[in-house]
């Protein structure tokens, strides 16, 4: 690319090598495919001790983002996750799914009913405090965002692997806040008040 | 993460994967961290993720001209291809979802400006799941060019949108496929933001004649491979 033409790349006849897709963004239209209606149901209405995440998902100027795409992917109270599919219907009563996703409204605010998950332990045994796993997609991210949620008060947080290798300025960024109808999430992409993001691999 | 084979070794995640921040596409500028991504122990919510089952589906999900109440206009395509890990094995059962512009370059979304015609019997949005052997097939309209406003005069080449879950949350991909020799190639931050060009070849399908289907339909091959460097620790 030049300064006189502007977005002009080499384009070759290589052919492509082997190895895993790369990504894509997913784009500002996403929405007649993916969100669906019970998408934020983590959790069937009737479940005892079910609480609502919500929260905000904002760029490095702190605007809200209203074209972006939350998921979370969590454990049960007993640290099972579920095993069966039917991630289209709402959870049924007291029922649990673990797969929550929502679009996020013209304040960047996204929702959930969920409930606390035990903590599970890394692959190594180690155990860890309880967490939700949250995939951020959206226009001008050209990979997901990764981050976890923890919950405030929470006695395992304080040995917890990821959130004792963070300095503590940062740590704060993965627990949620109490609401007075669950917790509260915000996702800072960019900035002073920048969320820790993961890296799982790809 | 520490036992895997060498394609991470090989081939540095940079190359793999777009920069969150590419200056060329400008919606990146305030949306990419500016802090370093943090690795964490590999543990089990990363390995696992949702499973699906027939259930889930119709099967006219996965045709997206089949919806109205007449032919889809343009060029009617089958999409398909086969669904791997990155040690070659086979992503059996997993969920597909896929949209796109109509054949116009046109999306059924509110915000899409595109002074271009909607067309009531393309719905631009299909699902289906990988058979027992990793295997999906889509029949639809192979989509139009559009314009955005990233810089004078941008189109977008033509693309389908992929989401794709894997077995684990750290396989979870969404991508877009692109098509042989498009023109637009050149001016086009997004496919362009894979910086290594054999890597950014992966996204482009392969027109397939064994699957083009005489009086219906052209076929087109898109492979996909999942990578998360966190191997499902079942797995062996």
């Amino acid at each position: 690319m030049t300064e006189s033409e502007p977005y002009r790349y080499e384009v070759t006849d290589v052919t492509a090598s082997p190895g895993p897709t790369p990504w894509q963004t997913v784009g500002p239209f996403f929405h007649d495919a993916l969100p669906y209606e019970a998408g934020g149901e983590v959790v069937g209405p009737a479940r005892p001790g079910a609480f609502t995440v919500s929260g905000q998902v904002l760029d490095g100027e702190g605007t809200p983002l209203p074209d972006a795409l939350v998921e979370l992917w969590q454990a049960d109270e007993d640290g099972r996750f579920h095993d069966e599919p039917g991630i289209y219907r709402g959870p049924q009563a007291d029922g649990f799914r673990g797969f929550g996703r929502c679009a996020t409204d013209a304040e960047g605010r996204f929702r959930f009913r969920t409930v606390r998950p035990a903590g599970v332990p890394t692959a190594e045994g180690t155990p860890q405090a309880p967490h939700v796993a949250v995939s951020v997609f959206a226009r001008g991210m050209l990979r997901r965002l990764v981050t976890r949620i923890y919950f405030p008060g929470e006695p395992a947080n304080a040995t917890d692997p990821l959130l004792d290798s963070l300095p503590a300025e940062r740590r704060d960024t993965l627990v949620a806040r109490e609401l007075p109808d669950g917790y509260g999430f915000d996702v800072h992409i960019q900035g002073d008040l920048e969320t820790v993001f993961l890296d799982v691999g790809h | 993460m520490t036992d895997q084979p060498s394609t991470a070794a090989e081939q540095p995640l940079a190359q793999l994967d777009p920069p969150y921040l590419f200056p060329d596409y400008t919606s990146t500028l305030l949306r990419s961290p500016s802090k370093a991504l943090v690795m964490p122990p590999a543990g089990m919510t990363e390995l696992t993720g949702p499973v699906f089952g027939s259930g889930d589906l119709r099967e006219t999900d996965a045709d997206l001209t089949v919806h109205g109440s007449g032919e889809a206009i343009g060029e009617r395509i089958i999409v398909h291809g086969r669904v791997t890990d990155s040690r070659g094995k086979p992503v059996p059962h997993t969920l597909v979802e896929v949209w796109q512009a109509n054949a116009a370059g046109r999306y059924i979304h509110a915000l899409d400006q595109h002074p271009a015609p909607l067309d009531p019997n393309f719905v631009g949005a299909g699902r289906c799941l990988t058979d027992a052997e990793g295997h999906y097939r889509f029949t639809t309209i192979k989509p139009g060019p559009y314009p955005w406003r990233n810089h004078h005069n941008a189109w977008r080449p033509a693309h389908i949108h992929f989401s794709l879950f894997g077995r684990a949350f750290s396989q979870r991909l969404v991508t877009q496929m692109y098509f042989p020799g498009d023109p637009l190639f050149y001016q086009d931050p997004i496919f362009n933001a894979v910086r290594d060009e054999r890597a950014r070849k992966r996204l482009v399908s392969a027109y397939d004649h064994g699957v083009t289907t005489p009086e219906w339909a052209t076929g087109y091959r898109f492979d996909i491979v999942l990578d998360g460097a966190h191997a499902t620790p079942w797995e062996g």
